[in-house]
């Protein structure tokens, strides 16, 4: 019999590190959390669940709010208050920062220098740990396995549960690993990264699964390019992805806020080096791209995994669900999406509203102007990021293009809040869901990168980035 | 909420035959507004079943069918991606349906069907092919036996949570089950760092 311990991987590692009581054959494990993030959408049921059953919240010091998805991006009214799009959004935000209240929940509210979209707040904040459980009523929670956390989205009982107990009763997903070779051409981004994976997996491809992604091309990542890539995990199906923290990983975290500081920085970091997938770890399942083939990609039907090179041609579906998602989007098959009208471009959303994807936008928007026929809307993801784009001067460059400068939110990725397309317009969107109506009733989406976008909205067609970057020589 | 005890269904099917039917479909997001998880039947679906003006769509699946007859839904593959919303279930729970038969059920989506008292069933090819073949077939679906069977023409055995499963027939609470784990709890956090 050997005595040598099983190879891990990452998602093993820090899956054990977690476990309150191990899974049985007749029960699920008993999981803790380390951070639990709340928004207004998905907890007020929740907190009505503990009222109603007088209970009080567990751990609140592990939990933190804000409100992003119903919250307005226009400037607030001459009374000096938020113009919400409706008396449902405004009751669901002021039930959460009551329910902060009464439960002594940390709130990154209106008042905070901090708010933002949940899952570009949390990693800013410091608040997103290497090694850490992260639990949030919301799907793109896979964001946070950029740091090598696991993190993943639950239901509004779940978040009643780990209110009440801060522990999750999950059985133990699969694992897969997802290497991507070489290194990426220039002018394309991690966004399309994101849409070509999904594209290799289909939505449901990763169902049941934890992803890992590793190689080459995600190690050159920086972290915001990481977060894009782990956020739309979910769009494949899979519970969340990952990737091992290394010098590019602590490097950003340094400093921030909520990360551990001086001797306790130093000792975190040598326990994160060791959150890595051992060499001999054995995964459920592996896929592998290269990284050189993966050109700027757009979607060409209603489903994320309906992705193609924005200068390819749509494929000819086989059935007749093919064939409705090109007539909703009004494409047709066998002919390019290069030159398809577009009526509204939308930066931003937890997959890109980051500085480097503003600042993306801005380098094809300097200088030009946004075509007469578009609307185009930058959301920055959180205050920190207004702050630092406009300390560069980027809102100038949105601005003078023609394009609206707005307050931090959701926006147009849920068009929850108002800000949404009108029936029948094409959206060229930088967010991670283009399912019919996402964005406003009968409104069509097309996901891309905040390049791609941003050229799209100077060409008033979807168009290729490329020409409109000026990229360094290559040979 | 305290789930009511399911050991047994037998109702007709609504099929509905398209791919990765995601949660935006099952209730779009503008119906999110809401701090209560009732009366969300009348969300379920919305914008198949009604048009711009809020009037009946002539394609609605639903038109003209009893929910109370027709309490299994029949979905294409990877039905219930996208979205984390419990307000899916919860929609779908209120406007009566009662389980979810697909190929493939995404993650959360089946997660939070079970919480709110509606099986999520996966079966195979075959079989989910012939239920979308004959919608308004009555089907029987057995959590005891894990057994699911379209009357008099074939039987099938489907797998599920056990946990779940536990839950639904005995009516055990999961957050009470959880509760019960506190000695655990405390225990791990002693010697958490
Ligand atoms: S930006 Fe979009 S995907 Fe991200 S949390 Fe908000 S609504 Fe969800």
């Amino acid at each position: 019999m050997s005595l040598k311990p099983s190879a891990k991987s990452l998602f093993d590692k820090v899956w054990e590190r977690h476990l309150v009581c191990p899974q049985t054959p007749e029960q699920p494990a008993v999981l803790y959390i380390d951070r639990h993030l709340v928004h207004e959408v998905t907890s007020p049921q929740a907190f009505t669940a503990l009222k109603e059953r007088g209970l009080n919240v567990h751990a609140p010091q592990r939990t933190f709010a804000t409100m992003d998805h119903s919250t307005p991006t226009i400037p607030f009214g001459p009374d000096g208050q938020p113009v919400y799009a409706s008396e449902d959004t405004k009751a669901q935000v002021q039930a959460l920062q009551d329910n902060c209240n009464d439960f002594g929940i940390e709130l990154f509210g209106w008042d905070s220098p901090n708010r933002g979209v949940i899952h570009v707040m949390a990693p800013e904040l410091g608040l997103t740990l290497p090694g850490m459980t992260i639990v949030c009523g919301d799907s793109h929670t896979a964001t946070h396995g950029a740091f090598g956390a696991l993190a993943f989205g639950i239901g509004t009982t779940e978040v009643s549960h780990v209110l009440a107990t801060q522990c999750l009763l999950q059985n133990k997903p699969k694992s897969m690993r997802v290497t991507i070779h070489g290194r990426l051409n220039a002018g394309v981004s991690a966004k399309d990264m994101a849409l070509a994976v999904i594209a290799k997996l289909g939505s449901g491809g990763g169902t049941g699964h934890v992803i890992e992604y590793a190689g080459e091309a995600v190690r050159s990542l920086g972290m915001e390019e990481r977060m894009t890539l782990c956020n739309m995990t979910i769009e494949a199906g899979a519970r969340a992805g990952m990737i091992a923290p290394d010098a590019v990983t602590f490097g950003w975290l340094d400093r921030r806020e909520h990360a551990p500081k001086a001797d306790e920085w130093l000792k975190a970091v040598e326990e994160w080096r060791q959150l890595r997938s051992d060499d001999d770890a054995v995964f459920d399942a592996e896929i592998a791209l290269e990284a050189r083939l993966i050109a700027p990609m757009i979607t060409y039907g209603p489903s994320p995994d309906l992705a193609m090179r924005v200068d390819g041609i749509t494929p000819t579906p086989d059935d007749e669900i093919g064939r409705n998602g090109l007539d909703y989007m009004g494409f047709t098959a066998g002919r390019p999406v290069m030159g398809q009208k577009v009526d509204v471009v939308f930066i931003g959303s937890c997959t890109n509203g980051r500085l480097g994807d503003l600042r993306d936008a801005a380098r094809v928007l300097r200088g030009r102007q946004v075509h007469k026929d578009v609307r185009m809307l930058v959301v920055p993801g959180s205050e920190q990021v207004r702050r630092a784009a406009e300390a560069e001067g980027l809102h100038e460059v949105f601005e003078a293009a023609g394009a609206q400068w707005r307050l931090p939110g959701c926006s147009m990725c849920i068009a929850m809040n108002g800000d949404m397309a009108k029936s029948g317009e094409l959206v060229v969107s930088t967010s991670n869901r283009n399912f019919e109506g996402r964005q406003g009733k009968g409104a069509r989406t097309v996901l891309s990168s905040p390049a791609t976008a941003a050229a799209s909205a100077v060409w008033g067609e979807i168009a290729d980035p490329r020409p409109f970057m000026e990229t360094p020589c290559v040979a | 909420m305290l789930l009511e005890k399911f050991k047994h269904l037998q109702s007709k099917t609504l099929v509905l035959p398209d791919a990765n039917i995601d949660t935006d479909q099952i209730i779009p997001a503008r119906f999110l507004t809401t701090t209560s998880r009732k009366g969300l039947g009348r969300a379920a679906f919305y914008d198949w079943r009604f048009d711009e003006a809020g009037m009946p769509r002539n394609s609605d699946p639903f038109a003209g069918k009893d929910p109370l007859a027709h309490q299994i839904l029949v979905g294409g593959p990877n039905f219930g991606c996208g979205s984390s919303r419990e307000h899916a279930p919860w929609a779908l729970a209120d406007f009566g349906f009662r389980a979810v038969v697909s190929t493939k059920i995404a993650d959360i989506f089946k997660s939070n069907a079970l919480k709110n008292g509606i099986l999520p069933v996966e079966v195979d090819a075959d079989t989910h092919a012939d239920l979308l073949a004959c919608p308004g077939a009555e089907v029987i679906i057995n959590l005891q036996d894990l057994q699911i069977e379209r009357l008099g023409v074939w039987k099938q055995s489907f797998q599920i949570d056990a946990f779940g499963r536990r839950c639904l027939l005995e009516g055990v609470d999961p957050l009470r089950f959880l509760q019960g784990c506190a000695e655990q709890i405390a225990q791990f956090e002693a010697k958490y760092a």
